[in-house]
């Protein structure tokens, strides 16, 4: 079998392109990389069938009117189909969040994760609150293990915001200065 | 008598479209709908297990077209195994969402929605569990994440939203991906039908079958949460409601866990990618667990351990060997089952605590022993501790490391072990701080309920038993797992079933 070069090239640049676009923050454009992607799909699908042919199993029936040529196969037409529905229910989903997410912020960006942001916070507080204690040790070497961690025994820290008011990590903050 | 198979699928959309037809009223009508569906398709994975396991693989013909023409559906002992356990563990969480219902209606999950998307969830997970060939199994993929999408953005609040996006996002692409593979396995053997696949694959020339299995592995790597494809997941489950992240957390991921096995024996057979598998479990079980170390949130703690121990079940599989395999298997069955007891405790926890952040808990097993229990016996079961069903698992996955030996196994045997006490330590922590600590001075968040339903306890209280249930019937359950290994290593009697006069090649 061999496979028609244009249809698999377009199908490839048609997935290429959809996987760009669904990277995108934008859920707009997100639809679009959807519906892009699922063609190119579907395009490679049909490459799969083989070379187009005579309209299956109807054909078979009429009288031959150009010998020679063979019926398409069936099934890759089928599973598009399928595929077809499948994407275009998730298309659909896609476009009602975006408009949801449009309703509730503004806009139609993606927003950042609110507990990634904390352990980011917190491993650039500890990077921080490290090189300033060495940069004290190093002018006053009795500083160094004077002040213990206040939370030290809690690798995983675990901040009480509850009990002090402010959220992050205080204690620490505070004793910096 | 293979008329049963396809039930397990239509039951739970038939009761689906009828409770859509019903309506807002007669809740208690629907809830007993639901019950009889889901009870019903429990007791068909049963007849179904026991049939399979007796006679070998059923199959059946939809439509009556013959195999490679039209759809079919088999049921082999490691599908009736999953339909078993996946049937009991949805039950359950219904029955505790049923609680949910009564404590906080219309709060923020809108019930004539949620039900009927849970029963179609359910039917596109038999679906996929019961599918024979690859496309239906993409279809049973769709229906369950169609559903999930629904399910995950339940009442549209800007937390679910933004979690459900990226939800979206990866599980559109993934499917997407595994499309491409359907198309690159028709293109090269002419069928998707699964016992004529494992025939035809081995006459390809090797790299054409190896670029048909990385693109597979790939696709149900990204939907099982494998490191590096793991990120989704901690960072879209947790802000949905409590029994979705449960039966998501137990059942969805290990769906993409079922398609690596297939993958792996069936159509591929021969662990020619069993390196890239081996180094994917480490990295998975030690970034899982390390990523939960750091979580002062109960449920984002238990999402990370819960990619920590995908590791442990693509381990298994990496090893290809039949004891691996059987290890994988019962580890499988083990953690669908233990996941979502956790999840459905950190529910509870939520309501007797006012909150899931650490920082806002304490003093929970003075002040509510009974979720203390409920939460302590799975917890411990997660960490591997004998004799609870999480220890003969890993014993099993570390017995079958040892058996094969060589440098990257044996690190791996180091790597499951350092991991299994790390989990411990995880949750130790919650466990120090939730239940033992001292509560906190003020509560700013809700305060908490007063007790807990009963539907709600009695639901996470049946997935403890269940899962202690593995451990007192632990021998036989683990025979039938080796039984189900033999047969996936061997697929002579699948390809027979499905091709009863032969033609298969």
């Amino acid at each position: 079998m061999t496979p028609s070069l244009v249809l698999a090239a377009t199908g490839g640049t048609l997935v290429a392109a959809g996987v760009v676009l669904l990277l995108e923050r934008s859920l707009s454009r997100l639809v679009v990389g959807v519906l892009v992607l699922s063609n190119g799909v579907n395009l490679l699908i049909l490459t799969g069938g083989g070379p187009a042919g005579r309209a299956p199993i109807l054909a078979a029936h009429e009288p031959e009117e150009r010998p020679g040529r063979p019926l398409s196969d069936p099934l890759p037409q089928a599973m598009i189909l399928t595929a077809i529905v499948i994407s275009l229910a998730s298309a659909a989903f896609v476009l009602a969040i975006a408009y949801r997410s449009g309703r509730l912020s503004g806009d139609d960006e993606v927003r950042d994760d609110i507990e990634d942001m904390r352990v980011r916070r917190e491993s650039e507080d500890d990077v921080r609150l490290r090189t300033e204690r060495e940069r004290r040790a190093v002018a006053d070497p009795s500083e160094l293990g004077a002040r213990e961690e206040p939370d030290s025994d809690f690798p995983g820290g675990v901040p009480r915001d509850g009990r002090h008011g402010r959220p992050g990590r205080p204690r620490r903050d505070g004793q910096g200065r | 008598m293979n008329a049963l198979i396809p039930l397990p699928v239509l039951l739970p959309v038939l009761a689906a479209g009828i409770k859509i037809i019903i309506g807002p009223r007669h809740a208690l009508l629907k809830r007993a709908i639901s019950v009889v569906a889901l009870g019903a398709v429990l007791g068909i994975a049963v007849v179904l297990l026991v049939r399979a396991d007796r006679d070998g693989p059923q199959a059946v013909q939809l439509g009556g077209w013959p195999a490679p023409v039209g759809i079919t559906l088999v049921a082999d002992r490691l599908s009736a195994l999953m339909l078993v356990v996946s049937s009991a563990v949805i039950l359950c969480v219904l029955v505790y969402a049923f609680g949910q219902d009564g404590a906080d209606r219309d709060r923020d999950t809108p019930l004539s929605v949620f039900h009927p998307t849970y029963l179609l969830l359910a039917a596109g997970v038999c679906d996929a569990f019961l599918a024979g060939d690859l496309f239906n199994l993409f279809v049973g993929f769709e229906m369950m994440l169609m559903a999930s999408y629904v399910l995950v953005t339940l009442a549209g609040t800007m937390a679910r939203v933004r979690a459900g996006t990226t939800y979206i996002v990866v599980a559109l692409l993934s499917s997407m991906l595994f499309l491409v593979a359907i198309a690159v396995l028709y293109a090269a053997t002419g069928t998707v039908n699964m016992a004529q696949l494992s025939l035809r694959i081995a006459e390809l020339p090797a790299p054409v079958s190896r670029i048909g299995e990385a693109a597979l592995l790939t696709a149900f790597a990204a939907k099982a949460a494998v490191f590096p494809l793991s990120m989704w997941l901690p960072d879209s489950y947790p802000s949905a409601p409590t029994p979705v992240t449960a039966v998501f957390a137990g059942l969805l991921t290990k769906i993409g866990v079922y398609g690596v096995i297939r993958t792996e024996t069936v159509l591929f057979p021969g662990g020619h990618l069993h390196t890239v598998l081996l180094v994917a479990a480490l990295l998975s079980m030690l970034v899982g667990v390390l990523g939960a170390m750091v979580q002062i949130d109960v449920r984002r703690l238990l999402s990370f351990t819960l990619v920590s121990h995908i590791g442990y079940m693509i381990f298994g599989v990496g090893l290809d060997s039949a004891a691996g395999l059987a290890a994988t298997v019962f580890y499988v069955l083990h953690h669908i089952t233990i996941q979502t007891t956790l999840f459905l405790v950190a529910g509870l926890i939520d309501r007797r605590g006012g909150g899931t952040s650490l920082a806002r808990l304490g003093g929970l097993a003075r002040t509510a022993p009974l979720v203390g229990v409920l939460f302590f016996v799975p917890a411990m079961n997660l960490g591997g501790i004998p004799p609870l069903s999480g220890f003969l698992g890993k014993l099993g996955l570390l017995r079958a490391g040892l058996a094969q030996g060589g440098p990257l196994v044996d690190a791996l045997v180091a790597g499951a072990v350092v991991t299994s006490l790390l989990t411990l330590y995880a949750l130790v922590k919650v466990w120090n701080q939730a239940f033992w600590g001292a509560p906190p001075d003020d509560l700013p968040g809700d305060p908490p309920a007063a007790r807990l339903p009963v539907a709600m306890v009695a639901g996470s209280a049946a997935l403890v038993v269940l899962s202690l249930a593995y451990t007192a019937g632990g021998g036989p359950l683990y025979g039938l797992c080796q039984r189900a290994a033999a047969e996936l290593l061997d697929p002579q009697a699948y390809v027979r079933a499905v091709f009863p006069s032969g033609g298969a090649s």
